[in-house]
Formats: C-alpha cells, structure tokens, sequence
C-alpha cells in the first residue's frame, strides 16, 4: 500500500501505507514520547489530530490488550519513520498495523519525519491530510482538504465524551468525573485509591451533577479548543469552593475559563514525557507527560488563585490552586500512561483533600 | 539553589592508566568536570598517574599533579593544596575506592575536605553488598537471591540451597574483575579463592543466575534537593550473563513496553533517592521478559562507561551536570549545554537508535580464552548512530575494524559460537541466518530476543537480494536506507568498493546528516553534533569559513589507545586556536574527541573510506589531517588522496615510503644510515633463504602493521616455517619482512615535529628493557640515562635527515637500536606515536599542537623552540597489562604489543621516578619481606648481582634450583609446581612472596613452569618483572624510595623549573 502526507504548506512526503486504507484530514503534531505509542493512539486528546511520534521505530512490541487508554483510537492517522514488520511481547496481541487497520485508520511510514518535526517546530503545527491507497491519489485534491481544516472550530469534546453516567469502582468517597475525553489510567488512579468515580458526559449539567452527591469533582484531559468549551465550565462553576476539584490538562484550562482567566494556542504545543515542571512552593522538578496544544494565560489568573507549577523549559502555566480553597489543576498527566509516574502524588492529594 | 560560595578549591581524581574496564571513558568525564567546575570559578587542582590523558594538560586543570593513585600521594597533595573538597565520582572505580580509603585513615577530615557530590556513605551503600541488600529490601525493591560471602563455606552453604549456576561478583573491583560464572563446587572454589584476593574488603557476592533475562540499565540524575531525571535507559542485546561493557547494547530500549519502561525507571529513582546520589549513577535490572518481573543487579554510584556512553548517545554532558550538582546546583539552575535554551532537568528524547559493540582484543592474544561473561575482556568500543536498527548496526560493525568472516567456519562450530557467549556472536548469528537457521533456533540458541534477531534477518536478506540483483538504484537504496556500506556492496556483487560508489553518486544516492540535540527537534540547537543516515533532509549546512577535517582513530585497543584520541584532540584546539574550523570524524563515544564541543563541528560516523569521503563532500574542508588517528586514520590517506583530497602534511608519497619497508630500506642505503640487515620475501623459500642470509635470531613480521600485529622474534628454520604457515599468508602482494634481531641492545626512540625543512625533537627516550619488547610495552625513561652524548647527537643527526628525506611535515616517530656503539634506525613513522601525550608532558611542549600548526603552514622557528628540551628531572613512562583479565594467556613480553595503558613517574631522581612509574601503573612493590627470582638459561649469569642487590635492601630471596646455583649467600630454594609442594606457587597462595622476577625463556611455549609462575602470580595480584633489566631499574628504585620521604610536584611547578 502507498501512502502519502500532504501539508497545508503544500509539502508533499511520499511513503508506504499502512493500517487502513482510507483518507484523513487532521491538524499535525509530533510528541518525542519513546515509548507508549498504543496508550498515545487511543488518548481521546489526539481526536481531530494526526499524531507523529519523533521516535523513528514504532510497533516493536506489538499491541496488547491492557494499555489502550480508550476503546478505540482517536487520532486521525499515523505518521512514523518505521514501521516495524515484527513485534514481540509477552502481552502483545496484534501489529500496530492490524490495530490501525481495526481501527480503520491509515498510517504512513518511510518519511523523514525529522524534517516534519523541524518543519512544524519553525512554522507551527499545521493541518495535513494523510491517505493510504493502492493506486493513486490526486495531491491537489489532499491539499484543498488540509487547506478545508480549521481545528479551533471543531468541539472534539462532545465527540469523544462517554454518554450517560459510569460507574466506576467503589469506595467510601464517591466523585464525578466530568468526562472531557478522559484517560482510562486517570479512572484506575482514583480507584486504585478507593475513590468510587462517576463519569459524565461533558454537557451535564450543575444540577444533574449534584444530584450525584459527589465528594469532590475531576475534570478530565480532552482535545481541542478550551474556548469552545463555555458549557464545562458553567457546569462545574457553582462546585467552586462547595467541593474539591482536580483538574487535569484540558481540566485546568476548564477551570480557569470557569474562573474567568483566558487560554491560548501555542505555536506546537507540548507532547512528549520529558517535560520539565517546576512546583514553586517546593521548588522541586519532576518530569512530566504533557499533550496539549493550549496554555492558561498566567495574567489571566484572578487573584485568588496561585500558579503552582510552571513548565522549566518556557515557563508556561502547568499548573493552579486557589489560595485558600482544595481547587487545583495542573496542565500535564499525573496519571502518566505513556510517561513518567513521579507525579501520582497529586491524586493521594486531591483524595486527602475530600476527606480533610 | 546557587552554588556553594564556600567551596573555593576542589580536588578531582583520575582513573590512572587504561585498562580493562576503566578506559577512556574517565578522561572524557574528568575533563568535562574540570571544565564545568573552572566555569564557576572554582580552582581544580586534578591528580592522574597517566600522561596519556586530556586531563593532565594544563588548559584544563589549574594545577595538575601526576603522580601515583596512592591514599600516601593523595595525602600529600591534599595537605599542599589544601582543597574544601574532592570529587571522586568521575576517576571509576580507582578514584571511589580511594576516596573511600581517604576518609577511614582519617584523611578527609584531618585536613577539612569534604566529598563533594555523592559521598562516601551513599558510595558505601551502593557498593558493599550486603548494605546495598537490605537497602533494596527496606524500599521494596526486588534483588537476586544472593550472599555475601567471606569464605568458601558461606558461599558453598548458599550454592546448596539455590542450586547452580552462581554468578560471583568480588566487591570494589572494577569492570567485574575476578567475576565468573561457576557451574559446579570446583569452580566455585576457584573462584572464590580469585575474587577473595582481589576484593579490597574480602568479599564477594555470590548471587543466583538469571541468565537469559533481559538486561537493561538506567542512567540516572539527582540534585541535592532530590530532583532526579533518567538520562537515558539502555538495552543490552546480549541477554544476563554477559557484563554491560562486554555486551551490544542499544539506546533506547527497543522491546520495552511503556509499562516496563516506566516500572523500572520508577525503581530507578526510588534507589538513587535511598542512596542519596549527588550527581551520576548508573542502575542494572535484569528483566524477565516473559513475566515482567524484574530484579536489581547492581548500581554505580559514579561515571561509567555507561554514563561515557549514555552522554554519546543522547547528547546530555552527564559529567558536566554533575559536576555544577556537586557543587550545590540543582538541575534546573543548570543550563541544557546542547540547546542553550532549555535546563539540564529534562529528560533527552532521541530521535535515533544508537548501537554500540565492543571491541575485544583477542586478535592481539589468539591464545585468549574468547568466551565472554560476568567479566569485562574488552579494550574498547565502537558507538554507531542512524534512523533504524539495522542502519545504527551496520554503522557499528564497519567501525570496530574487525575482520570475521565466518564463510569457512563449519555449521558446528557456528552453532557453538551461538550458544556460550564470544566475541564472534554478532558474526555467527549472521552466518546462521545467511544458513537458514530459523530466528526461534537462534532464540533457543543465544538468548537473544526474537525482535533484534528479526532485524538482523532483515539484514541479511536484503543483501541477498543485492547479491541476487546487483547494482540497481532501487537495490542501492534499499541497502543505504539499512545502512549497508559501499564495501559491502561490492563483497556481494563481486566488485569494488570505488565502483559502487560510483554507481551509487551516478543515482544521487547520498547521505544527508541529523543533528543529535537531546530534544528529538522540539527545540533548536546549536551544538553541530552530526550522524549521517539517507533521508531527505540534510541539516549539516556546511559553512564558508576555512576548515580542516581530523580523522579519529575509533575504538581503544591494544596498540591504538587514547594517545591516539589525545593527539586528535590537540589537532582539533590547535586548529581553534589558529582560527581555522575543526571538524573531528570518529567512532569512539568514550573519548574527548567525540565530545560535542571539543571540536567546532563533530560527526559520529564509521572511519572508512566511503563515510569518512561523505563527510568531505559536504563539507568541502581545505585540507584533511590523517596523522594523528592512528593506523586507522593514515589508511585511508591513499584512496582519499586519489580521489582528489588535501591531506595535509606529509604527503602521501612520504608516509609510503616510510611503511614500505623494501623502499625505506633502499631510502636508508642511500642516506647511509645504518638499519639492522634485513629483507623482503615473498615465499616462504624466499623467507628462509633470507633469514639464513642476515642469520637467526630474526624480527618477522606482515607490511603495513600497527602495534607489531603478526610480529615475532624467530630462532630457526622451524619455527619460520611454522609462522609462515600459522601467522600470516605471504604473497606479491603481501610480503613478510624479515629484519635481523639485535640481541641485547638498548632501543631508543625519538618523538618530533618537522616543518619539511627543520626538524624539532621533543625528547631521545630510552628503553628500559632490551630491544626486542614492543615499544609500546617497554618502560622508558627521558632524558636518557645510559645513551651517550655521541651517540645522541648521532640520533639527532639520523632523524633530521630521514625525517627531511620523508618529506616530513608534522609529526615524526622514530625507532632506533644501539649496539656496540652503532646506531641502527628500526622504523620511522611519519605520524603521531602513542609517546607524544608522555612527551609533552615532561617537557611541556605541546608537540601535536605544534605539528597541526606546522601542517597550516606556520614555521617551527615561530614557536621559539631551541633543540631538545634540557629537563631537570626524569620523567619514566610505566605500562599496565591486562593479564589478569585474560585467562589462559602468557605474560611474555615480545614484539607483539600487550600493554593497554601507561603511567608516568617524574622526579629529579631516575629511582623515585621509575618507582612513581611503577606505582602509578599499579604495581605495589614490596618494601621488605621475601621475593623470587627464577631466571632463564641467558640471564642466569647476572642472577647472583641481581640477589645481591635486593639482599642489601633487606629482602629475602628465594629462587628456584637453577638460578639459585648463581647466587651465592643465603637464597632460599623454591620449588618449582612440577616438583611437588611446598612449591613457588603455593609459597604465593600463602602470601610468602610479595614479588616476582621471572625471565621467560625464548621462544619457548605455554604450560611450563614458568608459564604457571606467572599467571600465579598475576592471578594472587603479586608484581611480576620478566624483564632483567626491570629488575636491575627497580632495586635501584626501591633503594631510592627508601632513602626520601613521599614527595609531590605539581607539573606547573616542574615545567616552570624546565623554562629557568
């Protein structure tokens, strides 16, 4: 199978497909995760995108059927150096490529994604549409489809949140989980600390919430613009100060929308497992799974609430706290998967504060 | 946290010469910290006892001190110096035992100087066993079933209850010395009794073996306010069993899931936080792959060779930040040296897969047991960079410059290459697959997991297609994309290398370079640190300015050390300092000269001609520099030379005339320089009817070698025969020359720089064994001690003109041999010669510098140097051997080179020199006691002056039957193994002797009396002298020794005293 990567710029990279054959238009981006690439895949937060890891060999040790961190994939397509043909592990239980190909999406392999990186890097992430195809494709017609993308309008939210409520373990302390596209690890943390989570769907209302009778309230990751996401924030506003309230990536920007701070594109965004974040009270760093493409404007802060965490590399809000009140967020994955796990400490903290 | 304003004046420890085990890696990691330290102001004071070292010079350190790694010299410096505090991270295993050895004598605290960066207490835990045992079990860290033994019966007790194999690790030693695997009671035992005598605190760890799992290591970062980072994790191909310097290992892991990944990096930081690491450390698991269960092995709480290699490979100066950590940084005040953008408190991401192979040197020692294990047998290593596996693994193997073929290799003995680990693995599992072996066979066979022997098949089949369908462009990109080389194209199509690369530029397939930047792209860098692959983007943009390409001289081996790296080095600033852009190629990642900003532009590439020529086509330099890299780097200097590039220097047409021994031989008549009669033959008649012409005893030896390769010393018809027949092939092409051996002469040699019309001479070194011992393993002493002022100028009238007559223009090396009065030239080699860092050193002349210099263009008489430097002191240079780490192997001293490091002593007095030497190379002499001496039939004559002299020193001589009848007054008869016991032997076991001076007969073979003497007494770590001359030096130097208190001098000081 062929494939080819079509930039909005018009670049044109030619390579082999693999997956599923089909057509996919999506807003580029890369992440230097080494490792993780099946959890990476099915974190809802990639929907709308077309996800490109900087590592060059991907699929070495297959897929398994523990690690997803959804039940499907959300990225739009795959963009890769290599391909690897073989896979072994213990856990393993299919290719990358047949895991696409399940999936229905289309991968690419054999291109200098080096280049691709450097590319965006300089100019930004870009939307690009990806085909896989026996035959042949017209260029043109994949560059008037990135051309057609515009990201920011799109509400992948809605797509990727779970209907109805879910229950999810048991335990003395119950919370809602206002699902923004959330991440199965952040479920299994909260349970693993005998945390019962309630998951709702992202356009639940205050009032539906409370009727849970919840303990505290989380507000997932998720993809896309924060500022289409008014609807979250009303939701989880009246909570502000009646309960603890964890928020994590798309969360925190949630949550400062809810307080009346403001968010904003960054030029590539932060996707990696390397990430540098300071806690200032402490002055301790720990390297952190980041994936996002939006930042809180640290002047947008109102004056209540403390930025905690910033990212070392370019000092970019990585998370916030009110002052007085058990609300806090933080801009990078706690829950890691893939990544790091020197921060699960922050969910021993969110329980604390239910039952302080 | 800002640093420490109270730390003003800091101590760094060295690693001592190059070993087995403790290499080059040290010098790189010293420097960096000198470097990193001298940035914040802080005055560096560094001791090493090798010369041969970046470290030592006096444009890293402030004050630099070669003396002896003794706790006795360290002491001393210490109470002149008066450091706050002493780093012992960075010189391996050496430096942390010393400093371990400094705070129980009280030392440290006597004089107020604090460990700085890990301490003592967390070097202690990670280190004894048994400490580092209950440690791991108070954090829930999972550790083999092992025991610390004191004693045959503790470890015996354990092999009862957990069943054999047990692996033995001694404690405190470096590289796993004295480690093994036992099998059964007997092996045990003998290990055991081994790892005991070699154990500073008489302990080894005997653990339960989970050979077959996988081996994965971490390197790990923290600062002193408990931030920590993994730099890197790496996964060792060859699977537990084998140790990590002997293994291939690939950066990153290839077949750990995120889960994995993460679980041990999580372990990881949990124990460098429990251990209270400031700085450096490197963690071992052992990984079932099956279960997922993983174990702890073992953690370095300092440098490594793997630090050395996980730096290479990622980017990220690991000493350097450990350094700025020591001294009270955290890890975010410390700036990322690769993007200058983004901290040091970030974990490297790479874009690329690293491959490193070690490189062993049994091609030196055939007679070596080549069977790999728990201990390190391995001089050096090769690092090779590329896009995929298969790419980075090809790279590799054309960089270790090993030739192993294994077409003629029968099925059976591929599959017993297969299964016990050897150096030839890598090469026979090629060979099966190329067989048809099927991957599961393979996993049955090696261990080795089924995703990096699929790669390898991948290898292998698309070279059958090559060799299927020959040179076309879709088969020529194919195999560049897996990083097949231009020679290997040609193997298997039967044609040349020049062709397909021919073919090759004709299609427009070339290499286009990555950059290395520790962030896989995310952010810009400017550090110019390059590896080639064959992909669209080039980001090498070669710049207008003038520029020079050094060639390296890839992985450290017996014959080609870091002398080699250091003179690179020095052609890479010299160039800087004349404002020209340096351009370093070279393989080695332990090295200063792969270090990212040792040189303007750096590309980690293989040395042959095709990458070496790549890189100069997109570079375009003014000139390229082949003399300093060794035999690897002058031979390319032909076909580079015939394809049109500037080899700056002595052309090309010089360095021919000098290694074609039949031209230089005619060159030298012409001159009327005497050489010792010899000839070339082309057949074995031709050889003989030659050697019968000069007469026996003759010098053989292969054209064009390095480091005596193939060399030997014949006595008679046979054993030429023999040699002709075993050794070497002889042919038109490859004759064998033969050159008379002039028995009991003094050798001398002569380091020097030319500018093609004045010659300088840095110093005339005399030997101190006879002529016949490699050069490269003999003792030498400068200025010289028994050499004439005649005969001197003699010499000095000989290299002006050989070296004029060579054209020479930069370095110059020439070898001499005096006897009875007449001055014999042996060789000349228009290169650097491994003596020049030992050169420059005694004298302060920057020799290699100068010759780069003189290769722009400049005039010696620029550099105001008048003839040979008059020193005031003897500088000797000592040499260590790795006998200890190759079982099965004699301690014979020959025209083969042995040796693979040096040390130097230096003193006003030739004794205390020699005897700073010898300490310095390790050898602890003893100063009182009992000694043997057993001589063979030739010197058994001199046996009773040499007894004589020891006896007034106050030892006690024992002496085998045959030698003893020479000496006359009291001389205790040993016996020798094949007499019965009590023997020489035993005497040894028991600590009776406390050294050895044993003349090895000539040309006699293995398992005699003689042979099991010496490897007695290497293997109960009792100094062994096998030569008589080394014996007469050493009295001397003992009697010296005895006679001074332990005095230390700094090199400024000792070069200020040269300019008076």
């Amino acid at each position: 199978m062929k494939a080819v990567l079509v930039l909005k710029d018009g670049s044109v990279y030619k390579g082999k497909g693999f997956g599923a054959e089909a057509g996919a238009v999506g807003e580029l981006v890369f992440s230097t995760c080494m490792t993780g690439y099946q959890e990476a895949l099915t974190d809802p937060s990639y929907a709308g995108q077309i996800l490109m890891p900087t590592y060059p060999l991907i699929g070495n040790y297959g897929v398994n059927e523990e690690d997803s961190e959804s039940r499907h994939i959300w990225a739009r397509g795959f963009v890769v150096r290599e391909r690897s043909g073989y896979y072994e592990h213990a856990r393993a239980k299919e290719s990358i490529h047949e895991f696409l190909k399940r999936n229905g999406i289309p991968g690419i392999s054999g291109i200098d994604t080096r280049a691709v990186v450097r590319k965006i890097r300089k100019e930004g992430v870009m939307p690009a549409c990806l085909a896989t195809y026996e035959k042949e494709v017209d260029y043109k017609e994949l560059l008037e489809k990135a051309k057609g993308l515009d990201y920011s309008s799109n509400d992948f939210v809605r797509e990727v949140s779970e209907k109805g409520v879910k229950e999810y373990g048991g335990g003395e302390k119950s919370i809602v989980l206002i699902d923004c596209g959330v991440k199965q690890n952040i479920i299994r943390e909260l349970n693993a600390r005998k945390v019962k989570v309630l998951s709702v769907n992202c356009t639940t209302k205050a009032e539906e919430i409370r009727k849970l009778e919840p303990d505290g309230i989380v507000i997932s990751n998720g993809p896309g613009d924060p500022n289409l996401l008014g609807y979250v924030a009303s939701a989880l506003k009246p909570f502000i100060g009646k309960l603890p309230v964890f928020g994590i990536c798309l969360g925190l920007q949630v949550l400062a929308h809810a307080v009346g701070g403001k968010t904003y594109k960054m030029k590539f965004g932060h996707r990696g497992a390397n990430h540098p974040v300071k806690e200032l009270r402490s002055g301790k760093v720990r390297i952190t799974t980041q994936n996002h493409g939006f930042a809180v404007d640290p002047k947008s802060i109102p004056k209540d609430y403390e930025i905690t965490h910033v990212n070392v590399n370019d000092n970019t809000v990585e998370g916030m706290r009110h002052k007085s009140l058990p609300v806090f967020a933080v801009q990078y994955h706690p829950e890691a998967h893939p990544g790091p796990r020197d921060s699960e400490y922050l969910f021993d903290e969110f329980v604390k504060s239910m039952k302080g | 946290m800002p640093r420490r304003a109270d730390i003003k004046k800091v101590l760094v420890i060295g690693s001592g010469p190059i070993t087995i085990g403790q290499a080059a890696e040290f010098d790189y990691s010293g420097s960096q910290a000198c470097q990193a330290l001298r940035e914040e102001g802080v005055k560096v004071v560094l001791v090493n006892s090798n010369p041969a070292t970046i470290q030592t010079d006096l444009e890293i350190a402030d004050v630099v001190y070669i003396e002896p790694l003794q706790p006795e010299y360290i002491e001393r410096i210490i109470k002149k110096e008066r450091p706050q505090g002493v780093i012992a991270t960075m010189g391996g295993q050496t430096a942390l035992n010393l400093a371990v050895e400094l705070q129980k004598r009280g030392i440290l605290e006597k004089y107020g100087v604090e460990v700085l960066g890990t301490g003592v207490e967390a070097i202690k835990k990670a280190e004894d066993r048994e400490k580092f045992a209950s440690m791991l079990k108070r954090i829930g860290e999972p550790l083999m079933p092992s025991v610390a033994a004191k004693n045959f019966e503790e470890a015996h007790a354990f092999a009862t209850e957990h069943g054999y194999p047990l692996i033995l690790r001694p404690a405190y030693t470096l590289g796993g010395t004295g480690g093994g695997i036992a099998e059964n009671k007997e092996e045990l035992k003998r290990l055991m009794k081994l790892g005991l005598s070699l154990s500073p605190i008489k302990q080894v760890l005997v653990e339960k073996s989970v050979i077959g799992w996988g081996e994965i290591e971490y390197e790990v970062m923290r600062d002193a306010h408990d931030n920590c980072i993994t730099i890197c994790n790496m996964e060792n191909i060859d699977p537990m069993g084998v140790h990590t310097g002997e293994s291939v290992v690939v950066a990153p892991s290839q077949t750990l899931s995120d889960d994995e990944y993460q679980r041990l990096r999580t372990a990881s930081l949990k124990i460098i936080r429990e251990l209270d690491i400031r700085g450096g450390c490197n963690i071992q698991f052992a990984l079932n792959q099956k279960t997922g269960e993983y174990i702890v092995i073992e953690v370095n709480p300092r440098l490594s060779r793997s630090s050395a290699l996980a730096s290479k490979a990622t980017g990220y100066p690991i000493a350097r930040v450990a350094a700025k950590v020591a001294l009270g940084y955290t890890l975010d005040e410390i700036l990322n040296a690769v993007t200058k953008r983004t901290p040091a408190s970030f974990e490297p991401a790479l874009d690329y897969v690293v491959v490193k192979i070690p490189r062993w040197p049994f091609d030196k020692m055939p007679e070596a047991d080549r069977r790999i294990g728990t201990q390190m047998k391995s001089t050096g290593e090769v690092m090779a960079i590329g896009r995929t596996f298969e790419e980075s693994l090809n790279k590799a193997l054309r960089s270790i410059e090993v030739k192993a073929s294994m077409m003629a290799v029968d099925e059976k003995e591929v599959e017993g290459l297969l299964s016990k680990p050897n150096d030839r693995r890598l090469f026979a599992i090629f060979e099966a697959l190329r067989r048809g072996m099927s991957v599961e066979k393979l996993v049955e066979n090696t261990g080795v997991h089924s995703w990096f022997l699929m790669k390898i098949k991948n290898i292998v089949e698309i070279e059958k297609e090559i060799s299927l369908q020959g040179l076309s462009e879709k088969v020529v990109k194919r195999a560049k994309r897996i990083g097949i080389g231009d020679k290997r194209i040609a193997e298997l199509i039967g044609s040349d290398e020049f062709t397909v690369r021919k073919a090759r530029l004709k299609f427009g397939i070339r290499p286009v370079y990555k950059m290395v930047d520790t962030c896989a792209a995310e952010f810009e860098a400017s550090t110019p640190y390059y590896y080639s692959t064959y992909e669209r983007e080039n980001e090498a943009r070669a710049e207008k300015v003038k520029k020079v390409v050094v060639i390296g001289s890839g992985p450290i081996r017996i014959g080609q050390g870091i002398e080699f790296d250091y003179c690179c080095c020095h052609a890479s600033f010299a160039l800087r300092e004349e404002k020209v852009q340096s351009i370093m190629i070279n393989n080695n990642p332990e090295t200063i000269s792969t270090d990212f900003d040792a040189s303007d532009r750096l590309y980690f590439e293989p040395l042959t001609f095709e990458d070496v020529m790549n890189v100069i086509e997109n570079e375009m330099p003014d000139g390229v520099v082949v003399q300093f890299g060794g035999q690897t780097s002058i031979n390319l200097a032909g076909a580079l030379h015939e394809h049109g590039v500037k080899i700056l220097g002595t052309p090309v047409e010089g360095i021919d005339l000098a290694e074609d021994r039949e031209r230089f031989r005619k060159l030298l008549h012409e001159l009327k320089i005497p050489q010792p009669a010899n000839g070339t033959a082309t057949t074995e008649q031709g050889a003989l009817e030659i050697a019968n012409q000069i007469g026996y005893p003759v010098v053989v030896r292969p054209s064009y070698v390095i480091a005596g390769r193939g060399m030997a010393i014949i006595y008679n018809d046979e054993d030429l025969k023999k040699y002709i027949t075993e050794a070497v092939e002889v042919s038109e092409r490859r004759p064998v020359l033969i050159d008379k051996y002039l028995e009991n002469a003094l050798e001398v040699e002569i380091d020097g720089a030319s500018d093609g019309k004045q010659l300088f001479i840095a110093g005339i070194m005399e030997h101190i064994e006879k002529a016949g011992v490699h050069s490269g393993d003999a003792s030498c002493v400068t200025p010289p001690i028994i050499t004439s002022k005649e005969l001197q100028k003699t010499i000095i009238d000989y290299s002006e003109r050989i070296a004029k007559a060579l054209h020479t223009k930069g370095c110059i090396n020439i070898q001499y041999v005096i006897k009875e009065g007449t001055v014999y030239v042996l060789e000349a080699n228009p290169r650097a010669s491994r003596t020049i860092p030992y050169l420059s050193k005694s004298t302060g002349v920057p020799l290699a510098k100068i010759a780069m210099k003189v290769m722009l263009g400049r005039k010696l008489k620029e550099f105001g140097l008048k003839g040979i430097p008059e020193l005031p002191h003897y500088s000797v240079k000592s040499v260590v051997f790795p006998f200890l780490k190759l079982p099965g192997v004699d301690v014979v001293l020959g025209p083969e080179m042995k040796s693979t490091g040096e040390s130097m002593g230096i003193d006003s007095d030739f004794g205390i020199a020699y005897y700073k030497a010898l300490l310095g190379a390790g050898l602890s002499l003893p100063m009182k006691g009992r000694i043997a001496i057993t001589l063979n039939k030739k010197d058994k004559g001199k046996g009773g002056e040499l007894a004589g002299k020891f006896t007034e020193l106050g030892y006690s001589i024992g002496a085998t039957e045959g030698t003893a009848q020479e000496m006359e007054g009291k001389v205790e008869i040993l016996k020798k193994a094949s007499e019965g016991t009590p023997n020489i032997i035993t005497a040894m076991e028991e600590n009776g002797l406390g050294m050895i001076i044993n003349t090895p007969q000539k040309g006699k073979r293995s398992f005699t009396d003689g042979f099991k003497i010496r490897r007695a007494a290497i293997e109960n770590s009792i100094p062994l002298i096998t030569s008589l001359e080394a014996a007469f030096g050493i009295a001397d130097a003992l009697k010296s020794a005895r006679g001074r208190a332990i005095d230390v001098k700094s090199i400024n000081e000792r070069i200020k005293e040269i300019k008076k």
